[in-house]
C-alpha cells in the first residue's frame, strides 16, 4: 500500500517502465517467476520421477516379463501396437481434418462456419472415456459386419486376413474412435493456418481465372504447409497416448500384427498400462511406469517436433 | 459495307467463338443431389442397411456431378466441383459420429438414471439391489476441485510472468515452448508421474486422491496458461500505460487493471480446462484407484470419480453394470456440456469491450 503514496522517482518517466518498485513488486514477480519455475520443474520431474521408478525395471528377472524374457521383448509389440493404432487413426482422420478445416475456412457459408466449427469442438468434448464406452459397445457391434466384408474382399491384404472377430471389437474399430478423437485438434490446427493465408494470394490466383481448387491447391495449401504437418504431429501426440479409447475398446494380447479385423489384437502401451494396473505387485508397477517413460518420450519427441515444425513456420511467415 | 467487322457470329466462314465457357445450371447440384438420395433410398428399401443406402448416395453424387460438369464445362471445373463435392461430405461424415454418440448415449443412459442412481453409493450392492454413484459424484467434486486450487493459480501466475515480466527473455521463450509441449503428455504419463512421486515418499501401495489432483493439475496448467496469456496480450497498452502515468506500480496495475479487463477470459478458459480434466479417467485410475464407498478425504484412502466408476461398471460386463456406465457417461457429458455452456456465456458477456 505504501507504494502507491510514494510519489514517482525522477528516472522512472518511461511508460512501461519495467523496473520493481519496492518490495510489493518484487514479491509479485517473485511469484509469478516461481510459478513459471514450478511448471518447469514439474516437466522434469515427470521425467526424473518416471525414471527413478521405473528404470529398475529395465533388469528384472526373466519371469517378470511374462510373456516375454526381457524388457526390450516387453516393450517391443506394446510400441508396436501404439504405432499401429495411431497410423490407422491417422490415415482416417487426416484427409477429414483438411476436408473440415477448408470448409470452414474457405468453402462454408460464413454463417454456418462458426457453428461447424463449435460443433467439431464439441466432439474434442466429450470425455475419452465415453468415446470408450460407445466404441466398445456400439461402434464395434454395428462394425462387425463391414469388417467381415472387408475380410470378404480383400482377404487377400495381410491387413484383413481375419478371421474377423465375431463382436467388431478390433484394431481397426480403436483405430477409428482414436481418429474420432484427434480429429478436432488436427482441424483446429489446419483451420487456424488456412484462414492465415494472405488475402491477396486468394485473390490474386482467383483473378488469373483460377477456380476455387485450384485457389486452394496453389494458394492456401503451400502457403499452410508446416502447419498441416505440425497439426498432423500433434494428432499423433494424441492418439500415442490415449488410453480409456483402446482399452475399452480391444481386449488385447502383446502380439505383433498386421492384421486388423481379427480376434488377437495387439495391445497399446497406454490401454496396457491401464488393464493390468490393478493387480500389479511393485515389481510389475515399477514395469509398467518403465513403459510409460518409453510412451512419454516417445509422444514427447513428436510434439517437440510438431512445435518445432509450427514455430519454423511462424518466424518464415514473420519475415 | 465491305468492313470487316469483329462479330464472330456475324463474319461469314468463320466459327462462333463463345465469350463465355458452358456452365452448368445453378440448380444442377441439388438435382443431382435429390437423385443421388433417390438411388440411396431405392437400395434401402430394397433391402440394403442405412449405412449402405447412404454410402451409395454419397458415391453417386460424387460421380455424377464432376462427370457431368466434366462433359458440359471442362476438366477444371470438374476437378473444382469433385473437391467442393468433397469437402461438403467430409463435414457431413464427421457429424456422424458426434450424433450417433449422443444418440446412443441418450437411449442407453436415460432408462438408468432417476433419484437414487444420483444419491445411492455401490457400497455392499450385490445383485439387483438398486446401487447409484454418489460416491464418484462427491470424488469428482474433490479432485477436480483440488486440481483447479493448485492449477489456477499457478497458471495465471506463469501467464502473468511471460505477458508482463519476461517479454522478450529466454526463459519466458523457453516456458512457452514446454508448456506446449506439455500440452501434449498423455494423461496417462501425467497418473504416472503422480504415482511415481508418491510412491517414492509413501510406499508402494498409496492410492489417494490428492494424488489424482496432482496428476489432473499437470494437465490442467497448460490450458490455464495458454487461455490466460492469450487475454492478457489482449488488454490494450493503453490501460497499463495510463496505470503507469498515473504513479501505480507494476504489481496494483496489472492485479488491479489488467486482471479485471481481462477476467471474462481468464474464468472462461479455467473453466474450459476443468471441462477437459473432469472427464479425464487413465490417470486417476492408476493413481486414485478405485472404491464402492463415499469417501471425502483427499487425503486418506481411494476415490473414485465419475470416470473410472463408468470404467469399472463397463469391466463388470453385466448387463446391470453397463447401464450403470450409460448411465454414469450421461450424468459426465451432461456435466461437461453444462460447463461449456456456461464458459460461453461468461466469454459473452464479459467480452473484453475493446470497440467504443
Amino acid at each position: 500500500m505504501s507504494a502507491t503514496q510514494t510519489p514517482p522517482k525522477a528516472d522512472d518517466t518511461g511508460l512501461t517502465s519495467s523496473r520493481p518498485h519496492g518490495r510489493g513488486d518484487r514479491v509479485f514477480r517473485g511469484i509469478a517467476v516461481a510459478s513459471g519455475l514450478v511448471i518447469m520443474l514439474a516437466l522434469a520431474g515427470v521425467f526424473v520421477f518416471l525414471a527413478i521408478e521405473g528404470l529398475p525395471a529395465v533388469s528384472l528377472d526373466a519371469g517378470a516379463y511374462e510373456p516375454a524374457t526381457s524388457f526390450l521383448g516387453y516393450v517391443g509389440p506394446l510400441v508396436f501396437g501404439t504405432v499401429l493404432a495411431a497410423l490407422i487413426a491417422l490415415l482416417v482422420a487426416v484427409p477429414f481434418a483438411i476436408g473440415i478445416a477448408l470448409f470452414i475456412s474457405h468453402y462454408a457459408p460464413r454463417r454456418l462456419a462458426a457453428p461447424v466449427a463449435y460443433l467439431i469442438d464439441l466432439l474434442a468434448a466429450v470425455p475419452s472415456v465415453v468415446y470408450g464406452l460407445w466404441g466398445g459397445r456400439e461402434l464395434a457391434k454395428n462394425i462387425a459386419g463391414f469388417q467381415s466384408w472387408l475380410h470378404d474382399w480383400f482377404g487377400w491384404l495381410p491387413f484383413f486376413a481375419g478371421p474377423p472377430s465375431a463382436s467388431g471389437r478390433t484394431i481397426l474399430t480403436a483405430g477409428l474412435v482414436l481418429a474420432i478423437m484427434v480429429l478436432p485438434i488436427t482441424t483446429a490446427i489446419c483451420r487456424e493456418v488456412f484462414a492465415r493465408t494472405p488475402r491477396l494470394n486468394e485473390e490474386a490466383a482467383l483473378a488469373l481465372g483460377a477456380t476455387r481448387w485450384e485457389m486452394v491447391r496453389y494458394a492456401v495449401f503451400p502457403y499452410a504447409r508446416s502447419g498441416m504437418i505440425s497439426g498432423v504431429m500433434l494428432g499423433l501426440g494424441r492418439a500415442l497416448g490415449e488410453t480409456m479409447a483402446v482399452a475399452m475398446v480391444l481386449s488385447a494380447s502383446p502380439i505383433v500384427t498386421l492384421n486388423l479385423i481379427s480376434t488377437e489384437n495387439p495391445a497399446t502401451i497406454a490401454s496396457n498400462i491401464a488393464v493390468n494396473y490393478a493387480e500389479s505387485t511393485p515389481e510389475q508397477q515399477a514395469l509398467l511406469i518403465a513403459t510409460g517413460l518409453v510412451l512419454f518420450a516417445f509422444t514427447f519427441g513428436v510434439n517437440f517436433l510438431a512445435r518445432y515444425v509450427a514455430g519454423r513456420s511462424d518466424r518464415r511467415m514473420a519475415k | 459495307m465491305s468492313t470487316p467487322t469483329l462479330d464472330p457470329g456475324v463474319a461469314p466462314g468463320r466459327t462462333a467463338v463463345a465469350l463465355t465457357e458452358p456452365r452448368l445450371p445453378s440448380w444442377a447440384p441439388v438435382l443431382v443431389g435429390v437423385a443421388a438420395v433417390g438411388v440411396g433410398a431405392l437400395l434401402w428399401i430394397l433391402g440394403a442397411s442405412v449405412a449402405v443406402g447412404v454410402l451409395a448416395a454419397l458415391v453417386v453424387f460424387l460421380v455424377a456431378l464432376p462427370g457431368w460438369s466434366a462433359a458440359v464445362e471442362s476438366r477444371r471445373a470438374a476437378a473444382d466441383r469433385l473437391a467442393t463435392s468433397l469437402v461438403w461430405s467430409t463435414f457431413a461424415v464427421a457429424m456422424i459420429p458426434l450424433v450417433w454418440l449422443v444418440f446412443t448415449v441418450l437411449r442407453e443412459g436415460l432408462s438408468t438414471i432417476n433419484v437414487q442412481f444420483l444419491t445411492y453409493q455401490m457400497r455392499n450392492v450385490i445383485g439387483d439391489q438398486q446401487g447409484g454413484l454418489y460416491h464418484a459424484l462427491i470424488g469428482t467434486l474433490l479432485v477436480t476441485g483440488m486440481a483447479m486450487l493448485i492449477s489456477v493459480p499457478i497458471g495465471i501466475f506463469a501467464a502473468i510472468y511471460l505477458v508482463e515480466y519476461g517479454r522478450g527473455t529466454r526463459l519466458a521463450r523457453v516456458l512457452t515452448f514446454l508448456v506446449d509441449v506439455m500440452t501434449g503428455i498423455p494423461s496417462i504419463v501425467a497418473g504416472l508421474f503422480a504415482l511415481a512421486l508418491f510412491v517414492l515418499i509413501f510406499g508402494p501401495s498409496i492410492r489417494f486422491g490428492f494424488g489424482g489432483s496432482v496428476a489432473l493439475s499437470l494437465l490442467m496448467i497448460p490450458t490455464v496458461v495458454r487461455s490466460t496469456e492469450e487475454m492478457l496480450r489482449l488488454v490494450p497498452a493503453d490501460l497499463r500505460e495510463a496505470s503507469y502515468a498515473l504513479g501505480v506500480p507494476k504489481w496494483r496495475t496489472i492485479l488491479r487493471v489488467v486482471l479485471p479487463t481481462a477476467l471474462g477470459g481468464i474464468v472462461t478458459g479455467v473453466v474450459l480446462a476443468v471441462s477437459r480434466i473432469i472427464g479425464e479417467t487413465a490417470p486417476l485410475l492408476v493413481v486414485a484407484g478405485a472404491t464402492d464407498s463415499v469417501n471425502t478425504n483427499l487425503f486418506e484412502g481411494r476415490m473414485t470419480t465419475l470416470p473410472v466408476f463408468i470404467y469399472q461398471q463397463f469391466s463388470l460386463a453385466t448387463p446391470k453394470g453397463l447401464s450403470y456406465a450409460w448411465g454414469g457417461a450421461l450424468v459426465l457429458i451432461a456435466i461437461v456440456m453444462i460447463l461449456n455452456i456456461v464458459a460461453r456465456i461468461i466469454g459473452r458477456v464479459f467480452a473484453p469491450k475493446t470497440g467504443r
